[in-house]
């Protein structure tokens, strides 16, 4: 890591940790009731209490979030590439999910509900939901984006379908894939935390639900703490992948 | 007399959109020799980008007959083909010497003897040592080297050549200029280049062919008979003077 580097992660840093200082100076010097804003230390102390069972309610959480997530990457990536070989179905199946895209996938909650009881499941369909959309979408279009001339290059040569796919198209595609599963990334944490308040038993949005009760505002804080910590950790993931996939000059700033 | 290595006679291209006919290329007959580098020079509109695409069997035409190869020269339109275009489309996740082995890889050829052969090619184009660079480490004139590089990997009987240094500063345009006759002696090509720079087309053609707008026709067709190898000097030279008073006389300039 060059000098340049490492001053500006320092200085991320820093500014993390001041917030946590203003954030306890504000409580300790204002008074502040615990029951309204608790200090970082009575934060801290909340994953004392075993009755919340935070282990379990992190591991729950993390696999509706990852589960959906990696199944809308999946389902995602696949259906762009079939509209990218069969352009008569993306011209009927395209306008069709630009019009589903206008629902406000909160609002399916009650209704996946209804029809899959609650738990893991539902939820795991309901971070789906939410970030199926910006992959396929992004994922069309960088498949689209071809340079006019780099394809009579290789129709010359007459090239296969399929080599002008794997040799052009999907790795031209790959800087769009992720800035769409970039994207999606952060709306699956909202996905899975919407559909554990609607209905579950079990999860960090359920457990907030349950301390909301209670007025322990201390417990609410850590678990909206550890779920931007799980949503934190699948970007990282992306972001490594990214780096690990993309040459530095294709990636989408 | 045997057969030119390319034969145009009566070629005619129109274009049509929305109800409306644009006449691409008009009469277009002139025949190139083996090994020859015939320049292709006029305005925009003038249809030479269309001829090369049809040469390159990328377009259809409505009249007039085109036959690339003889019984001397055989001609295979898959394999005999490398093109380059102005910009240098190089695939920006591929290191230079990968992108180089593109048209190798989608054409089967043995590996291993491509590689060699793009280690080679490149060393003619002058991008020893850059060989495993990405395209972005790369000035705009390298790129356009190894694009030309990529264009003679399948060892491609004729190349089709599209403004390939309009998009270069003056400087590095004139020094790709020498470079490219260089390239052209060594690798014993035919070549069409297209350009809109009369300097250019005089310097580079062995035979220049004047293609002028509205509507899209031939206009004159000479051989230029200066020496090679050429220098920049010949440029003040009177008779090259002369080839391009010519050609502004053509495009009705002078």
């Amino acid at each position: 890591m060059n000098r340049d580097a490492l001053q500006r992660y320092s200085l991320a840093v820093i500014s993390h940790l001041l917030l946590v200082v203003a954030w306890h100076f504000f409580v300790v010097v204002g008074k502040v009731p615990k029951f309204v804003m608790p200090s970082p230390y009575d934060t801290l102390n909340a994953l004392l209490v075993p009755n919340y069972r935070w282990l379990e309610n992190i591991a729950v959480t993390t696999v509706e979030i990852f589960g959906g997530y990696i199944l809308a990457v999946i389902i995602g990536v696949a259906l762009a590439l079939l509209f990218s070989w069969f352009r008569s179905l993306e011209l009927v199946a395209m306008p069709l999910l630009v019009s589903l895209n206008m629902i406000p996938k909160v609002a399916l909650g009650p209704l996946i509900i209804v029809w899959f009881k609650y738990g893991i499941g539902p939820n795991i369909m309901m971070a789906f939901a939410i970030c199926f959309f910006p992959i396929i979408l992004t994922t069309a279009r960088g498949l689209r984006e071809v340079e006019p001339d780099l394809l009579d290059l290789v129709r010359t040569l007459k090239a296969s379908r399929w080599q002008v796919f794997v040799k052009i198209q999907l790795p031209g595609a790959l800087p769009y894939i992720f800035s769409g599963m970039k994207v999606a990334a952060i709306l699956a944490v909202a996905g899975a935390i919407v559909g554990e308040f609607l209905g579950s038993d079990r999860g960090l949005g359920y457990l907030m639900l349950q301390v909301q009760v209670t007025l322990d505002t201390a417990a609410m804080f850590m678990a909206v703490i550890l779920i931007t910590l799980i949503g934190g950790l699948l970007y990282l993931l992306v972001l490594g992948l990214e780096r690990l996939l993309v040459v530095r000059d294709a990636r989408l700033q | 007399m045997a057969d030119a290595f390319i034969h145009l006679a009566g070629v005619k291209k129109i274009y049509r959109s929305r109800g409306a006919e644009f006449l691409a290329v008009s009469e277009a007959t002139f025949d190139v020799e083996a090994g020859e580098l015939v320049s292709l020079v006029g305005p925009s509109g003038c249809g030479k980008t269309t001829l090369l695409k049809i040469l390159a069997g990328l377009h259809s035409y409505e009249a007039g007959e085109v036959r690339i190869g003889s019984s001397e020269q055989s001609f295979d339109p898959s394999r005999d083909i490398g093109m380059v275009f102005q910009q240098p489309l190089l695939l920006k996740w591929r290191r230079i010497v990968d992108n180089v082995m593109l048209p190798a890889e989608i054409l089967g050829l043995p590996r291993a003897a491509s590689l060699n052969r793009a280690r080679d090619l490149l060393a003619l184009v002058g991008l020893k040592g850059h060989e495993g660079d990405y395209p972005y480490e790369l000035s705009g004139g390298m790129q356009q080297r190894a694009a030309i590089a990529r264009a003679l990997i399948h060892d491609p009987k004729l190349i089709l050549m599209d403004e390939p240094f309009g998009a270069l500063d003056a400087l590095t345009r004139e020094k790709m200029n020498i470079e490219l006759l260089r390239i052209w002696q060594e690798a014993k090509k035919t070549i069409l280049f297209v350009t809109h720079g009369i300097t250019e087309a005089v310097f580079l053609g062995t035979r220049v062919i004047v293609l002028s707008a509205g509507p899209a026709r031939m206009a004159d067709n000479f051989k230029v008979d200066l020496p090679h190898p050429r220098t920049l000097e010949m440029k003040t030279s009177e008779k090259f003077g002369e080839f391009t008073r010519r050609i502004y006389r053509q495009l009705g300039m002078e």
